[in-house]
């Protein structure tokens, strides 16, 4: 696969597979997929699908944030996913993926940690992310994002016993959740900035910017990746571009 | 002994199935013998031919086969030659002498001929027991794949897609004007204008996923138009 033959396709204004530059392949969110897990979502956007599943337990907090429930995100890039993925510790990407995942939850202030806590000091909820990736085909960043924030939305919380937590007694009582980030990802390609990359482009995309955004198109978390540095414009471009898809994307949310 | 077979010609085996009993059969393709039993080693389909079973593989992974001709990638240089990824679980080797019938000097740099990264349709001359493969581009239609992209399909759909004598992928060429290789290990070459390598990217994956009906030819001929 070269590369100019990539960017000739894209001079066109069309990608490999027909779509615009900045147009995300069909996705679909599906929730309450697990009956162990709390909450969780399975997400498909084109070949790319991964499944997020939230798990409360019940923990003591950090000791800066006595009264606040704790947060961990954790993703699993599963070698049956792709064939360029191993056994073995997170690598790298996925240590990434899940710090962006959690980036945009924690500092949109997404969940109402507060509302977590049971004893000041002692006792405090705590929310835990999975994320597998079924088939890692391209965009796996905003697909997280968006699986994570569907599961967290699906969740349930579970009935709380003076010692311990009873799994099998759901209550009617849902997680606090306040705001809903998403995160858009815009590659760069040689002049070309695109959205929701296949695994071809990934590969030759020289910069890539993640960008979280609220509801109110607020952003909220950054991360740069790639060997290509970014001037102010093209951030701006950027900026632009994911305030203008993060709406749709969010309206399959529920 | 009892010999009886199971499972009826041109059904659908699923791996472990018990095709027939007694030593009266034999194990043929994709199938194999445990103890008094033949079992489907694989997915596919059960062709009896007298006393030898036989599968034709539904799903998998490409093994490479003498005389098949392939697309491969390089993936190093060697002190002779180069080492191709085939798309299956065994990497190939060209030879120098089976490149190029140039007369390449002692230490010549050879990322000029091949370099990695660059896809080469080319052809298997070996094959060892020990699945070393030997792979080589003189011959008609052997060559490097300057530019153009790359799709990936299941290797037993491409004998569906070349279609007969070529008939399939002629059709493809014809309306879409793109140039196509389409390499026995299951990747396919396009090169051609973008709007026309997008069509014929699609036609190709409807026949993947349409190969096992009939009127198929119309019905791309139809998509194309």
């Amino acid at each position: 696969m070269t590369k100019e033959h990539l960017l000739k396709v894209l001079e066109k204004g069309i990608r490999y597979d027909g779509r615009k530059l900045t147009e995300y392949r069909p996705i679909k969110i599906e929730t309450n997929i697990s009956k162990s897990a709390e909450g969780s979502a399975k997400i498909t956007i084109g070949e790319t699908e991964l499944i997020a599943g939230v798990k409360l337990g019940i923990e003591t907090p950090y000791p800066d944030t006595p009264n606040q429930g704790n947060l961990m995100v954790n993703v699993e890039l599963l070698p049956m996913s792709n064939s360029e993925f191993e056994v073995g510790p997170p690598g790298d990407n996925a240590v990434e993926l899940a710090r962006v995942v959690d980036r945009g939850i924690r500092e949109s202030k997404a969940i109402n940690t507060k509302k977590l806590c049971v004893k000041e000091k002692e006792k405090v909820w705590s929310v835990m992310i999975d994320i597998c990736t079924i088939n890692a085909a391209g965009g796996l960043f905003d697909a997280a994002t968006l699986g994570a924030i569907a599961a967290l939305q699906s969740t349930t919380m579970p009935k709380l016993e003076e010692t311990t937590v009873n799994y099998d007694e759901k209550t009617k009582e849902k997680l606090p959740i306040t705001r809903d980030p998403i995160t858009v990802t815009v590659y760069k390609i040689g002049p070309y900035l695109i959205v929701d990359p296949l695994p071809e482009e990934e590969k030759e995309a020289d910069a890539r910017l993640t960008i979280a955004l609220t509801r109110e198109n607020t952003i909220c978390a950054l991360q740069k990746g790639g060997t290509e540095p970014l001037t102010t414009e093209i951030i701006e471009q950027m900026i632009t571009i994911a305030q203008e898809k993060a709406p749709q994307l969010r309206k399959h949310l529920k | 002994m009892t010999e009886t077979i199971l499972a009826a010609e041109r059904a659908i085996c699923t791996p472990g199935e018990i095709l027939a009993t007694g030593m009266g059969f034999i194990p043929g393709k994709g199938t194999y013998r445990e103890s008094d039993n033949i079992r489907a080693g694989r997915l596919g389909i059960l062709s009896i031919e007298g006393k030898v079973l036989k599968l034709t593989p539904l799903s998998g992974t490409y093994l490479p086969k003498i005389n098949d001709r392939i697309i491969g990638t390089v993936c190093d240089v060697l002190m002779t030659g180069w080492r191709m990824e085939t798309n299956s679980p065994y990497s190939a080797v060209m030879n120098l002498k089976d490149a190029t019938a140039e007369f390449i000097p002692r230490g010549a740099d050879l990322t000029q001929y091949f370099d990695i990264g660059d896809n080469v349709m080319c052809k298997i001359i070996n094959v060892t027991s020990q699945r070393l493969v030997d792979i080589t581009t003189k011959g008609p239609g052997l060559r490097k794949l300057e530019g153009g992209r790359i799709i990936k399909v299941g290797p037993q759909k491409i004998p569906r897609i070349i279609g007969k004598e070529g008939s399939m992928l002629a059709i493809i060429k014809e309306s879409t004007g793109c140039e196509i290789q389409a390499g026995q290990n299951g990747l396919i070459w396009i090169q051609g204008e973008p709007e026309a390598e997008i069509k014929a990217a699609k036609a190709i994956k409807k026949i993947e996923e349409e190969a096992h009906k009939s009127g198929l030819t119309e019905k791309i001929k139809t998509l194309l138009q």
